[in-house]
Parts: C-alpha cells; structure tokens; sequence
C-alpha cells in the first residue's frame, strides 16, 4: 500500500467522523482534534475504524503519534510495513 | 386492540411530522421495539411501542404532521381483544380506510381565556384569536406579534409550530449543511425555550469540586492495553458510572420537579449532553446508568453518540433522563457550570484534565486533575446535600476498579 494509498484511507476515515471538512485544507502537521473538531470518542472511532480497515493494532500509548494527518499517515506506514515483514 | 399514538416527546411538543414506518400491518412487535421515527423540533426520533402484538392498521401517512395524542396505528394486543390501559380514548367511530388528520387536539391545548374585549385589529386576527399557551410563550420570548402569524392548528388556532415557522421567516435560514432528521435552526430554538423556562424557573446554586483522577488514568492505561479499540474505556465512562451510583444515594438529585413538588425516580437514567457538529446539542438518556457494567456503559455510550449525530435518537432517551452530565471533552475549559434542563433538578458539568501539583501523603507530586461541578435546584435540596453528592462522586472515582 503506497503512501499515497495510506493519506486516502485515513482522509475517508477522518471525514466519516467530521463529514463537513474539506480535508484537501487540512494542514498536515496540524492538531486533528483542533483543526477537525473531535473529541475524545471521535478519535477512538478513528482508531477503531484503522485498526478493522488496516488490520493494524494502535495501542492508546501510541495515539500521540496519530494526532495530525502526516504522523497517523507514518504511523500507519512504518506499522503496515513492519507486520508485512 | 390498542391505538400506538403520537407520543409527546417534552413539554414544549404539541406535533410530530412521521417520517418513517418501521413496521406494516400485519407485523410482530414487542415492547420496545422501534415502529416508526417521527420529526420533531429534537430532531428524528425513534418511537418504540410499549404495547407488545399484531399491527393491525397504520392509521397515518408518511410527512404527515399530526398533534400529539393522535393515533398513528392500531395494535392487536396478544390477549385479543382486552383493552388495554393506554387506550383511555373511546374506540374508534368506523374504521375509516385513509384516515386524515384526526380532529382530536391535543390536551395540552386549552381554550385561551375568553378574549375580554373585541380584537382591536381585523376581522382576520379574531379569527386567529385561538393560540396555544406554548405558541404564546414562544412568540413573546422571541418578540413576534402574534397577529402575523397563520395558523394552522383546529380552528385556525395558532401552534407553537406555527410561531417556529414565522420564525424562520424572520431570519433568513442559512444554507447549511444538513444532517438528515436533523433541524438545527429547530434544536437552537427547543434549546432557547428549555433554557430560558429553567433560568426563569429554577433557582440554582452552583458548586465546584477538584478531584484527583489519577487513579482512574492509571486504571485505565493498564485496563486497554490489552484491549482491542473497539473494547477500550474512556474516563467518560467512569464519570458516568460514578455520578449514577452517586444519584442512587442522594436522590435529591435524581428526578423531576412537576406540579410544585419533587418526585425522585426510581431509576438512575442519566442524559449525556451530546454536542451536534454544526452547533446543535442534545441530552439523551443513558437508561439505568448505575446498574451497568463499565463495558456495557462504554458500548451503549458510543452508540447513544453515534446515534445522536445521525439524527436517530429513540423516544425513551429524549424524555425520561433523571439527571444530566455535560462535559465539554479534553481540549474544553476547566470547568463548566450547567443549567438545569426541566423537570430535572441537577445537572453535573466535567471539566477537562488537567496536570497540576498535587499533594499525595504528605509530598508535592503532578497528578491528573478535573472540575467536577454541580448546578441543582434550590427548591429541592440544598449546598450541604449537594457537597456530599460531588464528594460521593469524587471518592467513587478514587477506585475505579470498584465502578
């Protein structure tokens, strides 16, 4: 799966929880929870939906790293690659 | 046989518009299953039956907008023919095969006092002299002369609905993106008049409480670790827990305030302030909060959220909450004061976390720290009461593992 493939899936998914956002604005590098409005339960919603469509664990220890749109789409490379291996 | 009606969903409801039938004659239903979904100024609401048997005959047709009371299906009953309770109204007069609008207005809707002396204005206005005491109270708090509005109630009696619309006229109603069965423009106006009844209405007192949460992070972190995030916990979940099995001991603050007085309920149902993306909110109820399992709250809490964002609320969660949690998320404020949403008496508010030093046994440490605040009627308990409902609350969730 190709970064490019990775940034439309988490795209989809982040819009599926804040379906008004035009996510082609969303500055990569910002705070999600900030530049989309989510909450706390959003954000788990996000997680849930990677981790059924990925097949990938996020372990809430790591959701930090998953807070703007360029760390979730390298989170979710290095694990995509790492399980394949 | 038993008519399934238009149920009132709040005080302030005189209508519904149904927009959706789950079921056709001849269909099974049980108690508490969804027959049909209705639009209101809430939003769609799934309205179950708490008559379990055969539907017989669907009685309404799909966009009608029809008052509150009128039946909207015939239900035969499993025990044949016996009548049951709900069925005060006298049986049907013929069984008319496409029913319209039903004459029965709804109960609520008195004869205003007779008019002392002739309506100054045209003949019209005296036609329209009839205005439900709802209709009144709306169109006085939001300044709109009663006399340019058309009703369309019995009688060309004015309804609260008619009041909303002629609102919606006066301000242009912005283009906005639209979730289905959900009327924001409605649900600001349902939350001014809530509002606006409970600061004229109810005295408050407002009270503060710091507890350390530390014990429920650390709880919490180990708990979903090993976890799938579909099973994982949030701390809301907890506040939940704790502030329903805190409302069973001080039932002061579990309940409603009807009629002049204080009926505490039976139940713990507790209403979790839900904010709508595009600026709306609602408070449906989270049922028997106190008797569930934190997975079963957590489970329930995601689709209650789920569920109020599509604009799918059912009609046992909208009317029936004993008490209410708002809590504005984690990058919120520290603390938020609530207002009392009518007939209830409480209302809990849950600051964000925060790190702050914290002395634990004697030293200075970092410990995660939230605002947990109570707003609560004055005509039913007092701030002594009510500091031993937050402390309650604030010991529960030293010990998480307990909730």
């Amino acid at each position: 799966m190709s970064d490019i493939d990775i940034r439309k899936v988490v795209q989809e998914e982040l819009n599926n929880i804040a379906p008004e956002v035009d996510m082609a604005s969303v500055d990569p590098a910002a705070d999600l929870r900030e530049a989309l409005d989510i909450d706390s339960m959003d954000f788990l919603n996000f997680v849930t939906a990677i981790h059924h469509r990925l097949s990938i664990d996020i372990p809430e220890i790591d959701y930090p790293k998953l807070i703007t749109l360029d760390g979730a789409v390298a989170y979710i490379t290095a694990h995509l690659g790492s399980s394949k291996s | 046989m038993v008519d399934f009606r238009m149920p009132s969903l709040g005080a302030d409801m005189e209508a519904g518009t149904l927009v959706e039938w789950l079921v056709k004659p001849g269909d099974w239903v049980k108690r508490g299953d969804i027959v049909a979904v209705v639009e209101t100024q809430k939003g769609a609401i799934e309205i179950e039956t708490f008559q379990p048997g055969q539907i017989e005959q669907i009685l309404v047709d799909l966009n009608s907008k029809v008052p509150v009371g009128t039946p909207l299906a015939r239900i035969r009953t499993e025990a044949g023919e016996k009548p049951a309770a709900v069925a005060a109204a006298p049986p049907p007069e013929a069984p008319a095969p496409v029913p319209v609008v039903p004459p029965a207005a709804p109960a609520v809707e008195r004869p205003p006092v007779t008019p002392p002396s002739p309506p100054p204005v045209t003949p019209a206005a005296a036609a329209r002299a009839r205005v439900s005491p709802a209709a009144r109270r709306l169109a006085e708090e939001r300044g709109i002369d009663l006399s340019t509005v058309t009703g369309s109630g019995p009688a060309g009696a004015i309804t609260y609905a008619d009041v909303e619309r002629r609102l919606g006229e006066a301000i242009a109603p912005p283009e906005k993106k639209r979730v289905p069965g959900l009327d924001l423009d409605a649900m600001r106006t349902a939350i001014a008049a809530a509002m606006a009844r409970s600061k004229r209405e109810i005295p408050h007192y407002y009270l503060e409480h710091q507890v350390d949460v530390t014990p429920c992070e650390h709880w919490l972190a180990q708990k979903n670790a090993a976890l799938p995030p579909d099973n994982r916990l949030l701390i809301g979940a907890l506040t939940i827990k704790a502030v329903g099995l805190a409302a069973r001991r001080f039932p002061a603050f579990n309940g409603f305030y009807r009629n002049d007085k204080f009926e505490p309920a039976a139940a713990v149902h507790v209403g979790v302030a839900i904010a709508i993306r595009g600026g709306g909110l609602a408070a449906p109820a989270l049922h028997d909060a106190d008797q569930l399992s934190l997975d079963e709250l957590m489970s329930r809490m995601r689709d209650l959220v789920q569920r109020t964002r599509a604009g799918r609320i059912r009609s046992s969660e909208i009317s029936d909450s004993t008490i209410t949690i708002s809590s504005l998320g984690e990058r919120g404020v520290e603390a938020l004061y609530g207002i009392i949403y009518p007939p209830q008496v409480a209302i809990i508010g849950i600051g964000k976390t925060v790190t702050r030093p914290w002395v634990v046994d004697g030293a200075i440490g970092p410990r995660s720290v939230i605002t947990i605040t109570l707003s609560a009627d004055h005509r039913v308990s007092d701030g002594h009461a009510g500091a031993l409902f937050l402390a309650e609350i604030g010991k529960l969730l030293q010990e998480p593992d307990k909730l």
